[in-house]
């Protein structure tokens, strides 16, 4: 019982002790890191646009979306992408490029461990809760979206 | 051997730590204590194809490096003590296949290497062993692969978040020779006050060697002032100021003479937030600046005690707290 009050007032201790994240300048850092990768994401658009007008707008997402995923997947490669995240946090986790880099990350990390066993097994670690509560979510809101169409 | 009290051993025959040698990686090399390391890695990988074996290949290094040192041979080793982060303790038993002599696998996580120092000085005091060889290491590759992240992951590290070193420490403990002797060890127990933030290990251990010095300090009736340096491990800037306020609580006062490898690792312009850990951390500190300045006997006496935080991946993410241990050992020039 003892042990009990002593550990919480060592947490309560603790808590107050640690140093706080300044949270402004990070704040401020991930959004406009995570504007410019928003605004480049929306320049690719327009410029492939430009090059191929009769595109329709849905294969020029496709498009964009498969040129972030490389540009992210490439910078993790070379060692880029981590220090980008250092620095923008949030700003560079949220937008696709972020996924692209959890994906990539533990693959390249776990290459040692061979194919199938490490890139495979290895290569949804961190991404792969993002895509079951994505799924599970896109369900929900279906089911919500076909009662609400019954009753309209 | 007299034993004073239950956790405390005073040593007779007081062995003697007649060589020391350090490894670090690149990283390493350019913090605090980057000119006293014996060898620094030109990169993290060491040549080989994984961190693993280049874990491997500095723990070897760091033992063939410490029987030279000593002017010794591989045949006048009797035992190995060793240990280091990696599960099933694979860097030092795959190391120890090297060697013509018989290895004792410890793990006390970065506590391993006051903990086999003195099971070393205890084995050689008991007149079983003539040589001993400490060894133990760590490499940041490795163990944020093993406890944390994928290196190229684009993600943040909170404040408390230490850096774990690149580097492998080793000594060789004997009766001949010339360096500087162990007189005491306390073996620490382990301890734990509710503490489950894995980025704060700090504050996990900073009760363990609260627990070990009030022993130790009671046992062979010192008190901080009768030690020329009192060095934790890798408490951080955090878990040091943590110990300095519970000692505080228990009425005695660590001053100047107190230090923490971890926190005095690197200098402020390499990010590494509260400093230092794992198993190298306070292994190549100790086999490098400190054994230097014990024989130079700047340092008269010491008392070295590293904290070990045992927990594992699989008890974080049960939601376990953190366990730690931290044994001490006193060393006199």
């Amino acid at each position: 019982m003892e042990d009990i009050k002593r550990n919480e007032a060592y947490n309560r201790y603790i808590k107050e002790k640690i140093p706080k994240t300044k949270a402004w300048p990070s704040l401020f850092n991930s959004f406009w890191v995570g504007g410019l990768i928003c605004v480049l994401g929306q320049g690719i658009n327009d410029v492939i646009l430009l090059i191929f007008p009769y595109l329709s707008q849905q294969s020029a997402w496709a498009c964009t979306l498969i040129i972030l995923i490389f540009i992210a997947s490439f910078l993790t490669g070379v060692g880029v992408y981590d220090q980008i995240g250092k620095f923008a946090g949030g700003g560079s986790i949220v937008p696709i490029t972020g996924f692209s880099n959890s994906i990539t990350s533990p693959s390249v990390e776990f290459k040692s461990e061979g194919i199938i066993y490490g890139i495979c097994v290895k290569m949804f670690t961190i991404a792969g809760p993002v895509i079951v509560f994505g799924v599970v979510s896109s369900m929900l809101v279906g089911f919500i979206y076909w009662i609400i169409g019954l009753f309209i | 051997m007299i034993k004073e009290k239950e956790q405390t051993i005073i040593l007779k025959k007081q062995p003697r730590i007649i060589g020391s040698y350090s490894i670090v990686g690149p990283k390493e090399g350019k913090g605090n204590f980057g000119r006293y390391f014996d060898y620094v890695m030109k990169d993290d990988c060491f040549g080989e194809d994984t961190f693993e074996k280049a874990e491997r290949k500095m723990l070897e290094s760091a033992i063939t490096g410490v029987i030279e040192k000593a002017k010794l041979s591989t045949k006048d080793i009797n035992l190995m003590i060793a240990g280091d982060l990696l599960n099933q303790i694979i860097s030092s038993s795959y190391a120890a296949r090297m060697y013509p002599f018989p290895f004792l696998g410890v793990y006390g996580a970065c506590s391993t290497m006051a903990e086999s120092i003195a099971v070393a000085s205890v084995l050689i005091d008991g007149g079983y062993f003539d040589n001993i060889v400490c060894c133990t290491g760590s490499h940041f590759s490795t163990a944020e692969r093993q406890y944390r992240f994928p290196l190229e992951l684009g993600n943040q590290r909170p404040p408390t978040s230490q850096w774990t070193i690149t580097g492998a420490g080793s000594c060789v403990l004997s009766l001949k020779g010339e360096g500087p002797r162990v007189t005491m060890v306390t073996f620490g127990k382990v301890i734990d006050w509710g503490v489950s933030d894995v980025n704060n290990m700090g504050a996990a251990m900073a009760p363990a060697v609260r627990d070990t010095l009030l022993r130790h300090f009671a046992a062979t009736k010192t008190k901080p002032d009768d030690y020329d340096l009192i060095l934790t491990g890798d408490l951080g800037k955090l878990g040091s100021e943590i110990l300095i306020d519970l000692m505080d609580d228990e009425g005695v006062t660590l001053g100047a003479n107190y230090g923490d490898c971890g926190q005095m690792y690197f200098k402020r312009q390499q990010k590494t937030l509260c400093g230092g850990s794992g198993a190298g951390c306070c292994a190549t500190v100790f086999n490098s600046y400190i054994m230097q300045k014990l024989r130079e006997k700047q340092y008269k006496k010491i008392l070295f005690l590293p904290t070990g935080a045992l927990l594992s991946t699989t008890s974080t993410q049960q939601g376990d707290t953190i366990p730690s241990v931290c044994h001490a050992i006193v060393i006199e020039a």
